[in-house]
C-alpha cells in the first residue's frame, strides 16, 4: 500500500503534532470542523459516529478544559469516556506512563488522550500501543489541538489564513501551544511573530521562518491577530523575569493597549487566563476577543479529529 | 473501471417525472401546509430544490428546503479506511410537527435513508417522515420504500445507478452502468 500525496489524516493512526502534519491535513480538520460545529448548536448534541469505541483521557498534569473538551468531543460523537488522572505527585519515580496506557489499551479503549510533562510522550506511545493517540499536550513540544482550534476560530472569523500575521506573545520558551500554532500558521501561509522578553524566547525560531520582537506595543502596530499565552506561574521562580507586575507592564494585554490597536484586532488567549497578568479583564473581555469562540471551537475541533482518526480495520492493516 | 450499459432517463424524462412527483407530495399531503422538503447530499439537494420551485409553480407556496448530510450517522463508518469527507446540515426550520419529505436520487439498499431518518429524528420530532426518488433500483436491505418514486428500475447487484445533474454533473441524465470485467 503505497501513499501518494494526497495523504489525509484519515490515514494516519495518531495525532501527535502539526510537525508532521501537511496543510492539506490540517485544512481537513478544518473543514471537518464545521459540520461538527453545527452538531454542537443543535438541542440534541448525539451522534451515533463513534458509537461502541472508548476514548481513554490520560493526564499526567492537570487540566479542566482540555480534558472536558476531548470528554464532550467524544460523548457527542457517541464515543462511551473515561478519564484518568494521575497526579505528578503520585508517580512513583520510575513508573512507566507507556505501561500505564498499555493496561488502558488492554481494557478496550480505541482511542488514548495523553498529556504528559514530557517532550515526546505522545510519540513514545504512539509507538508502544495499537490504538490511537491524540497528543494533548507533551510537555514544551506540541498541544496540537489546541493550535487546530485556534487556527479554526481565526478562519472563521477572518475567512483566511493565508497572509494574516499573528503575534504570540509570552512564555514562547515553555509553551507547546506558540510550538504547534507556529508550525500550523507558517504551514497555512500565515507570518508568526513572537514577543516576549529575551529570556523566555528559544534560540532558532528564526529558522522556522519566526519573526522575533520585544516590544509588544510595536507587535500590536503591525499585527492582524495577537495570541496571548497563559504566564505559568510556577515557572516565575525561575528568574526569568524579574516580577509578574513588571511582565504585566510590558507584555501584559490590557484596555489602554487595546484602545491604540487597530478596531479589527482578533485577541486570543488559550486559557485558562491569568487576569492582570497576560491579559486584563477588560482586555479578555473587549469585543475583540475571540476566548469565547476558542473555548466552544475546542470541541468542535476535537470532534472532526477524532472523526477523521476512526477508520476501519483497514488502517490497522495498513498502517501498523 | 464502470462502462455505460443503458441510458434510463434522459432531460425530458427527468423533468417530466420531477413534475409528476411534485403533483403527488402536494396531492398526497392534501396541499402544502407544514410540508418541508429535506434533500439528502448530494444529488438530493438539487432535487428537493427543483421539487420546490414546481410546487411554488403549482401552488404559489415558497416550501422551506433543508440539506441533510448523513455521513455521521452511516452504518459503515468502521469498515472503511478514509472517513468520507462530511459536510454541513442545514435545515432553515424546526422540524417538530412538520411534513418532511426526503428527497434522494436512487434507492437502493436503504441504508442511506436509514441514516437519514435517524438524522432528521435528531432535529427534531416531525409529524411523518415521507421519502421521495428519482429511481428505485431495488435491492433493499432494509423494510423501507419510497412514498413518491420517479422511476422503477430493475437492475442487477453488478449495475450501478448513476444519476448526473446539471447542478452537479453539468447534465441531466440517469444511467445504468456496469462494473467491467476485472478488479473494479
Amino acid at each position: 500500500m503505497s501513499f501518494t500525496q494526497t495523504r489525509t489524516l484519515g490515514a494516519r493512526r495518531h495525532l501527535l503534532g502539526l510537525e508532521d502534519l501537511s496543510a492539506a491535513e490540517i485544512n481537513e480538520v478544518l473543514e471537518t470542523a464545521i459540520p461538527c460545529k453545527e452538531i454542537i448548536q443543535r438541542e440534541i448534541k448525539k451522534l451515533p459516529t463513534l458509537r461502541g469505541r472508548t476514548v481513554v483521557t490520560l493526564f499526567f498534569e492537570p487540566s479542566t478544559r482540555t480534558r472536558i473538551s476531548f470528554e464532550l468531543a467524544a460523548k457527542w460523537l457517541g464515543a462511551d469516556t473515561v478519564n484518568v488522572t494521575v497526579s505528578t505527585s503520585s508517580v512513583q519515580k520510575g513508573e512507566n506512563f507507556v505501561d500505564t496506557a498499555r493496561t488502558i489499551e488492554a481494557l478496550g479503549a480505541d482511542f488514548i488522550i495523553l498529556r504528559h510533562s514530557m517532550a515526546g510522550a505522545a510519540h513514545l506511545l504512539a509507538e508502544n500501543v495499537k490504538c490511537r493517540v491524540i497528543n494533548a499536550g507533551d510537555g514544551a513540544r506540541e498541544h496540537p489541538t489546541q493550535a487546530l482550534l485556534d487556527i479554526f476560530t481565526l478562519k472563521e472569523k477572518l475567512g483566511r489564513i493565508q497572509g494574516l500575521k499573528v503575534a504570540i506573545v509570552g512564555d514562547i520558551l515553555h509553551s507547546r501551544v506558540a510550538m504547534s500554532n507556529i508550525y500550523g500558521l507558517t504551514k497555512l501561509g500565515a507570518k508568526v511573530m513572537v514577543v516576549g522578553p529575551p529570556t523566555l524566547i528559544p534560540k532558532g525560531l528564526t529558522e522556522l521562518g519566526v519573526e522575533v520582537e520585544h516590544n509588544l506595543d510595536r507587535a500590536l502596530n503591525e499585527v492582524d491577530v495577537v495570541n496571548m499565552l497563559r504566564i505559568q506561574l510556577e515557572r516565575q521562580q525561575k528568574g526569568l523575569f524579574p516580577s509578574l507586575r513588571e511582565y504585566a507592564r510590558l507584555y501584559g494585554l490590557n484596555a489602554e493597549r487595546l484602545n491604540k490597536a487597530r478596531k479589527d484586532l482578533i485577541v486570543m488567549h488559550p486559557g485558562p487566563t491569568n487576569l492582570g497578568v497576560e491579559i486584563t479583564e477588560e482586555a479578555a473581555t473587549d469585543s475583540r476577543s475571540v476566548i469565547t469562540a476558542q473555548v466552544t471551537n475546542g470541541v468542535a475541533v476535537r470532534m472532526a479529529i477524532f472523526y477523521l482518526l476512526n477508520g476501519g480495520r483497514a488502517n490497522d492493516e495498513f498502517l501498523s | 473501471m464502470h462502462r455505460i450499459k443503458a441510458q434510463l432517463m434522459d432531460d425530458d424524462a427527468i423533468r417530466r417525472a420531477l413534475y409528476r412527483l411534485s403533483h403527488e407530495i402536494t396531492e398526497k399531503n392534501k396541499g402544502v401546509d407544514d410540508l418541508v422538503l429535506i434533500g439528502i447530499r448530494t444529488r438530493g439537494v438539487p432535487l428537493a430544490q427543483r421539487l420546490a420551485a414546481l410546487i411554488k409553480k403549482n401552488e404559489g407556496v415558497d416550501l422551506p428546503v433543508g440539506v441533510l448530510d448523513i455521513t455521521f450517522y452511516r452504518d459503515d463508518l468502521s469498515l472503511i479506511s478514509q472517513q468520507p469527507v462530511v459536510h454541513k446540515t442545514e435545515i432553515p426550520i424546526r422540524l417538530t410537527g412538520k411534513k418532511v419529505v426526503l428527497v434522494d436520487d436512487v434507492l437502493f439498499t436503504g441504508r442511506t435513508v436509514r441514516a437519514a431518518m435517524d438524522a432528521v429524528m435528531d432535529l427534531g420530532r416531525p409529524r411523518l417522515i415521507q421519502l421521495a426518488v428519482l429511481v428505485d433500483r431495488g435491492h433493499r436491505e432494509l423494510p423501507i420504500r419510497a412514498d413518491f418514486i420517479g422511476k422503477n428500475a430493475p437492475t442487477s447487484q453488478r449495475e450501478t445507478v448513476s444519476v448526473k445533474l446539471k447542478e452537479t454533473d453539468g447534465e441531466d441524465r440517469v444511467v445504468i452502468e456496469e462494473v467491467a470485467d476485472g478488479k473494479d
